[in-house]
């Protein structure tokens, strides 16, 4: 690991003013310290912000919307009993994620900016326009777990995060400081897609710091019907190879409303609006669901030898409106976000 | 001048000197403070053999810079056992022989006292398996780890029953 110097302002004033090219903030450091090891990132500056005071409440506003402290650990956010109530699918999402010792120390605003799990961007030996821009893609050779929407020719590289895609699906905002003030960006225009500059990777600017993140008092009206589930390797601890968020607001027997985000496809959580506005209004049912996983997909294109993952994000998605059309479980399966769980609604359309 | 942090080790105060911000808390542990009972399996957050408690909480001691430990209460395997008596992990281990070489069992054990103060996984199987999923066995005594983490739930809970009484 390159040397750096380490720093732990007392406050966000203190932060902002210490931050300087080559330097990175460290939150929980299950994503950095990580990176750091191998080489992939190599910062000059260590600034840790786990001191900094007023990030780490979670509270309801006056307005019913949920504001979360971007230093609020995994575990903490999906054990909070607003969040179980309020927001059942973020709590599946980050309890999907990673394995208990991980979500201890990993915090909101790392999950946000956590790195993706590209192998060659992980090797700093391997060509990698996101990590060393102008190298070209090793990664476009191989590509098996790759991107399927949004990839360029210069990166084809997912996101790797599990909680992003519900956030996505219910408008989350993240609130952010840096030295021209406070501003807010939609979760869902936070990650950028990679284009020509796939080293740009979020809509912050140099020196900007998360502080929070807010989930607005409508994503609460999704509660009774909303789960993610996540596809992958084994059954835990494995990132996905296709997730999806799927929440409706159900009124008299009909669709009022649906979100829906898909994970693991894209740079990005990828919201899937045209397969929202296909589902409102509409009295749900299974053939209904596919024809919304269809136009999730519409768009979709492997980028190398990955044409299976489009069939099997389709089948994630129709599977997601489903299982959240069955309603929200009272209690949090045992196997968080599985297809395996052994729940009456998930045996209802296996 | 080194940067310096103070915390309390296994219920024992100590101040130390770090000469480089890159030292882990698992490195720190393993080649300064003589305390090898934490094992280093891949370093990178994957297999759970460095796992110890901050603050009560289990976390990847690999992943964690000694120096954000400044006022910590770390608790590793060398002080689970209070005065010489096993901890009810320890024993349920031993009695479910949920262990073959023995390397990642540290870690197995404080990730099992780290989930058994979460209260998440109860005596449930399944849940037990999820919880325990970021700690990797290639003896492959996951059945008995199973058991022992179930045994040992079961004779710690009663035990917090009596203590709120």
């Amino acid at each position: 690991m390159k040397r750096f110097d380490f720093i732990q302002p007392a406050t966000i004033e203190d932060a902002l003013a210490a931050w300087e090219p080559g330097a990175v903030w460290l939150g929980g450091g299950t994503n950095i310290v990580d990176l750091m090891k191998t080489g992939a990132m190599q910062p000059d500056k260590v600034i840790d912000i786990t001191r900094l005071p007023g990030l780490s409440e979670i509270e309801t506003l006056p307005d019913g919307a949920i504001r979360i402290g971007s230093l609020v650990r995994n575990s903490d956010l999906a054990d909070h009993p607003q969040i179980a109530r309020h927001a059942p699918m973020v709590a599946e999402a980050l309890l999907a994620g990673a394995s208990g010792q991980l979500r201890n120390a990993a915090t909101v605003g790392g999950n946000l900016m956590q790195r993706t799990r590209c192998a060659y961007f992980q090797d700093p030996t391997a060509a990698c326009n996101r990590r060393a821009p102008g190298t070209g893609c090793d990664a476009a050779q191989a590509g098996d777990g790759m991107a399927i929407l949004g990839w360029s020719e210069a990166c084809i590289a997912t996101n790797p995060s599990d909680f992003c895609v519900p956030l996505a699906a219910l408008d989350a905002v993240v609130e952010v400081q840096g030295p021209e003030g406070a501003r807010e960006i939609p979760v869902a225009a936070f990650h950028l897609l990679p284009g020509d500059t796939p080293d740009r990777e979020t809509d912050l600017a140099p020196g900007e710091l998360i502080i929070g993140v807010r989930l607005p008092a409508e994503a609460t009206g999704f509660a009774a019907n909303a789960r993610y589930l996540k596809v992958r390797d084994r059954t835990s601890y494995a990132f996905a190879m296709t997730s999806a968020a799927a929440a409706l607001r159900l009124e008299d027997g009909r669709i009022a409303e649906a979100r829906l985000a898909l994970g693991a496809v894209a740079a990005k959580p990828w919201r899937a609006t045209e397969a929202e506005a296909l589902l409102a209004g509409q009295a749900p049912d299974d053939a209904l669901f596919d024809r919304a996983a269809e136009a999730a997909l519409a768009g979709a294109a492997p980028s190398g030898g990955n044409a299976w993952k489009i069939d099997l994000a389709r089948r994630t998605t129709a599977r997601s409106l489903r299982m959240a059309a069955a309603g929200t479980p009272a209690e949090m399966p045992a196997l968080p976000a599985s297809p395996f769980g052994h729940s009456a609604e998930d045996h209802a359309h296996a | 001048m080194s940067p310096s942090i103070s915390l309390t080790l296994n219920g024992e105060a100590r101040d130390i000197a770090l000469d480089d911000p890159r030292v882990t808390l698992l490195d720190l542990l393993r080649e300064r403070l003589a305390l090898p009972g934490t094992k280093k399996g891949c370093d990178r957050g994957q297999c759970g053999a460095c796992t110890v408690l901050v603050n009560g909480r289990r976390v990847n001691s690999c992943l964690t810079l000694a120096l954000t430990l400044d006022g910590a209460e770390i608790t590793t395997i060398e002080g689970l056992a209070a005065d010489g008596t096993l901890h009810p992990v320890q024993e349920a281990f031993i009695e479910n022989d949920a262990f073959q070489c023995g390397y990642c069992t540290p870690g197995q054990i404080m990730s099992a006292v780290g989930l058994i103060a979460e209260g998440r996984a109860g005596d449930d199987p399944e849940r037990i398996r999820e919880g325990m999923s970021g700690n990797i066995c290639r003896c492959v005594a996951y059945h008995g780890i199973t058991l022992a983490v179930q045994d040992a739930t079961r004779s710690m809970t009663p035990l917090k029953k009596e203590d709120a009484a």
